[in-house]
Formats: C-alpha cells, structure tokens, sequence
C-alpha cells in the first residue's frame, strides 16, 4: 500500500504538466492506482460521478484519446457527450468560443478538449465555469499521456527518480514529449531526446534535456525508451528526405537495443508506423510496453476526472 | 478541525478491547454454524484492523483460517459533491468470488449508516453473496437510514457532535482503546 499523499488536489482544470507540483503528479499516479483496479473487476463501473456531465470536444481527429476519456467517464457513471470536429457547429463556422459558450449554457461539469492550437483549452478554462481537461492542444502540450506514460514506467521500474528515458523522434512538432520532458524532469529522470536535427527545436536543453544526436547515443544505458510518431500525414511538409532513411537512422530495431538497460521498456503514445520509427519485432516482442499503456491510459484518465470533480468554482 | 477536541472518557481500554471482539468472533461462528462459507470484509480504513482481529480470533477458536478481504468505499460515498477536495482512494482488495459466501461486514463505529449503505453497494458490484451481515465494535446511534448491526461491541449512547475514537496499533501507531472526543467549549 503507498502512503496517502499528504497534497490535496486543489485545481479546476488540468492544462499542463508545466504548472504541477511533483506532489500532484504523485498524487495523480497514486489515484490512478486505486483506479486500475476498477477495471479488473467483473462490474467495471462506480457510481462516483453519477449526475455529473463531462463533454468531449475533439476539433482534431483522435481514436485512442478521446475512446479512452469515454470509457474512463463511463466506467465512472458520467453522463458524457462527443463532439468532433466534423460534426460539430465549427465546420459551420462558428468560433471555438461561441461554441464552448453554447456548451456552458447546457451547465456541464468538465469539458475535455483537444484542439491544433496551444491554448485553445486554457481560454476555455479562463472563460467557462466548467473544469477543463487538455487532451492535447497542438505542439504545447498532453498532460493525460505524459501521466499515463509515467504511471506505466512507474509500475515497471517503482519510480521515476534517477531513470534514464531516451525519447526518439520528431521532437519539434510534439506535444507528448514537452509533457513528458515536463513531467520526467521534475521526478528526477534523466531525459534525452533524439532526432533529425530537422525536428530539433533549437534551444531544447534549455528544458533540462540532453541532446543525441544518433539513435545509439541516446539508447545506451537507456530504462525507458519512447518512440513518437512520425506524422506522415504531413508528408510533403516532413523535415526528412525520405522515411527510408528515417527509419534506417531512428528507427528503433531488435539489434538497435543493444546497448540499453537488461530490462528496458519500450514505449509508443500511438498510433504507431510500423517500419517507420519502430519495427514489428520491437513493437511487438518482449520489452514493448506499449499496450499496456492503452490500459493504463483509462485508469489515469479516471483519476484525473475524478480529482478535478471534486474541486468547484467556490472552493478553488 | 482535530485540534479543538479534548477526550472525555474511555469506553474500552485494550484489555476490554480484546474481550469484546474475542465475543463478537465466537458471536459470527455460533449464528453461522461454523466459518465454512465466511468471508470477513473490514471497511477501510478502521473496519480492516477490527476484521484481521476478528480473524485471528475465530482461527484460534475453529481452528482454521478466515478469507479477509477489505473495502475501500469511496468512490461510492453520497457526499463526494459536499466535500472540499477529493479524498484518497485506497483501493478493494477481496480475497475471491463472493458468489454464496457469507460475507461480514467489519467497521469500527456505526453511526449515520451512510458508510455501510455505500459499503453494501459496493460489494453487489463483486457478486451476489448468500448472505451479507454487519459487525461493528460500537454502535453509537443517530441512523439516518434503515440499517442495524448483527453483532456489536459495545452500543454506547452518544450526542450528536460528539466523536468516537477507536485506535488500533495498526492504523494509529498506539495501544488498542476506544475513546470518546468533545468539542472543547471556545
């Protein structure tokens, strides 16, 4: 049994890593414990937000995300509600603020938003009663998949201070990895990030990171090695000359692993290119956590929910 | 909050303690002809120390051991919307299927109810026990819902703002006892 976290839980909305303290992010993971269990049992559903109204508006296409927010709002007895992008009154031209205004009108409870532009949820947060939980806003930032990302190397390793985690791949253009970075380095991991030096941002280290700049560099000694995607829906814009090459550089094989840790993990947010960043037999074989991060992904979001559930406009 | 309470008396000390769930324990084995189909659930945090004592005490007297299993009841608790920040869940663990056990439930005061309605809702969730009973170490009164204990400690009139503090070594670090707390006078 972990030890209660002495910190309450104390915030409305949930927008960035950046803004915790290592006590919420512990208290965050310690929840999600509880939580896990919820889904292991034959009636997987609790009545905790009964009544409650959360609505998940998705102006970027996402599968993974938003099913993993709707099962965790169900599993918690949540009424929930879906908008996308497609479907929603934005393709009719409406702004993203008349929209969330509509959508206070109808007194919901918590609002989860993913949205291409950072800052598109803390203007939310700024101008609706509701709590706001970011599911990725552009290249800013993903706190829910950092959470679970950390949740899940906690359960392998038991913590996260002194670890080494390598994190791979188009670096400039991901939200995953500022949270991660965020999250990593305030635990006390040793973060190093890799890539072409085309999806470098210039002045990373600034973050608390190292930079490698070959794969076998940032994979030796590695615990944890995450591997993001490469966006080929951008493709025509990538900062690579082929995904050939890309992959014959950084992308991630059996024989590639050799030099990390005996018992490394490997990690993947999702939706992975086979033989583009990582190939079949790393995804697939023994070391590959990336499953279980899927699961763990709707255990955290149930913890995130329900801490912010129980913090109101009058008591924050 | 804790501070501005003072004890005013002690109900059971460890040795009175030791006697009332020593009864209790041979009170759950006589009703229920043997422990064959028993399972005791203590409800966290107080309800898990007196159900391992209650164990312990029915093992030594039928000779065999007791499932225990404990409760963690609050994410089913009817005030989460009343409190100001969410409380720490701890987590359930059972020891296996309840389908056609007996399952005792253990807390250590009964008060309102609302704990063990929560506690009983949470425990359909699992499966369909044959049969579910209630033990409490003491019973306080002020119900407000429809619910009583199969076997109790020590029933021990008490005013409403008034507390009960049931230490156990386990949860509280000091000697077993049972005490009552009142708001000191400002």
């Amino acid at each position: 049994m972990t030890a209660a976290s002495p910190v309450r839980w104390t915030r409305e909305d949930l927008l960035g890593i950046a803004e915790l303290s290592p006590g919420e992010i512990e208290l965050v993971l310690d929840t999600a414990e509880s939580f896990r269990e919820v889904g292991e049992r034959p009636i997987k559903k609790v009545p905790t937000l009964r009544g409650k109204t959360v609505v998940n508006l998705f102006f970027e296409s996402s599968t993974r995300t938003r099913s993993s927010f709707e099962i965790a709002e169900k599993r918690l007895s949540a009424d929930n509600l879906n908008f996308s992008a497609s479907s929603s009154a934005l393709a009719k031209g409406e702004s993203l603020v008349d929209t969330a205004l509509n959508l206070q009108a109808m007194a919901p409870d918590l609002i989860v938003i993913r949205h291409a532009h950072a800052g598109a949820p803390h203007l939310l947060a700024r101008k609706l009663k509701a709590g706001v939980i970011n599911a990725g806003d552009g290249a800013h930032e993903h706190p829910t998949q950092a959470l679970l990302d950390a949740y899940t190397i906690r359960r392998h390793k038991g913590r996260l201070a002194g670890l080494k985690v390598a994190i791979v791949g188009d670096i400039e253009h991901s939200r995953v990895v500022r949270s991660n970075i965020h999250l990593l380095t305030k635990m006390g991991a040793r973060v190093t990030v890799a890539g072409p030096r085309t999806m470098m941002p210039v002045g990373i280290e600034r973050l608390g990171v190292e930079v490698a700049h070959t794969l076998a560099e940032a994979v030796r000694g590695a615990d944890v090695i995450m591997m993001l995607r490469i966006q080929l829906e951008r493709q025509g814009r990538m900062a690579i000359p082929s995904i050939k090459e890309y992959f014959e550089l950084f992308g991630l094989t059996s024989a590639r692993l050799a030099g990390a840790a005996d018992d490394v993990i490997i990690m993947h947010p999702g939706p992975m290119n086979r033989g583009v960043e990582i190939a079949s037999e790393v995804a697939d074989g023994p070391y590959s956590v990336i499953l279980e991060q899927v699961t763990h992904g709707v255990s955290v979001r149930m913890a995130v929910l329900y801490l912010l559930s129980g913090v109101h406009e009058e008591t924050a | 909050m804790a501070t501005d309470l003072t004890p005013k008396s002690t109900i059971l000390d460890a040795e009175q303690m030791a006697r009332a769930i020593r009864r209790m324990a041979g009170e759950i084995s006589e009703r229920n002809r043997g422990v064959s189909d028993l399972m005791l659930v203590g409800i966290r945090t107080r309800g898990v120390p007196l159900a391992e004592a209650i164990a312990a005490e029915i093992e030594r007297m039928e000779g065999h051991a007791v499932p225990l299993g404990a409760l963690d009841i609050t994410l089913y608790r009817d005030d989460l919307s009343m409190v100001a920040a969410q409380p720490v869940v701890k987590g359930t663990h059972l020891p296996g299927p309840l389908d056609g056990r007996v399952v005792v439930l253990c807390d250590d005061v009964l008060f309102t109810g609302r704990t063990v309605r929560a506690a009983l809702d949470h425990l359909v969730d699992y499966g369909r026990p044959r049969s579910v009973q209630l033990a409490v170490l003491i019973d306080r009164g002020h119900r407000e819902l429809p619910i009583q204990a199969d076997f109790v400690g020590k029933t021990v009139p008490t005013a409403r703002d008034e507390l009960i503090e049931v230490c156990f070594p386990q949860t509280d670090g000091t000697e077993q006892q049972v005490r009552i707390l009142e708001r000191a006078a400002r």
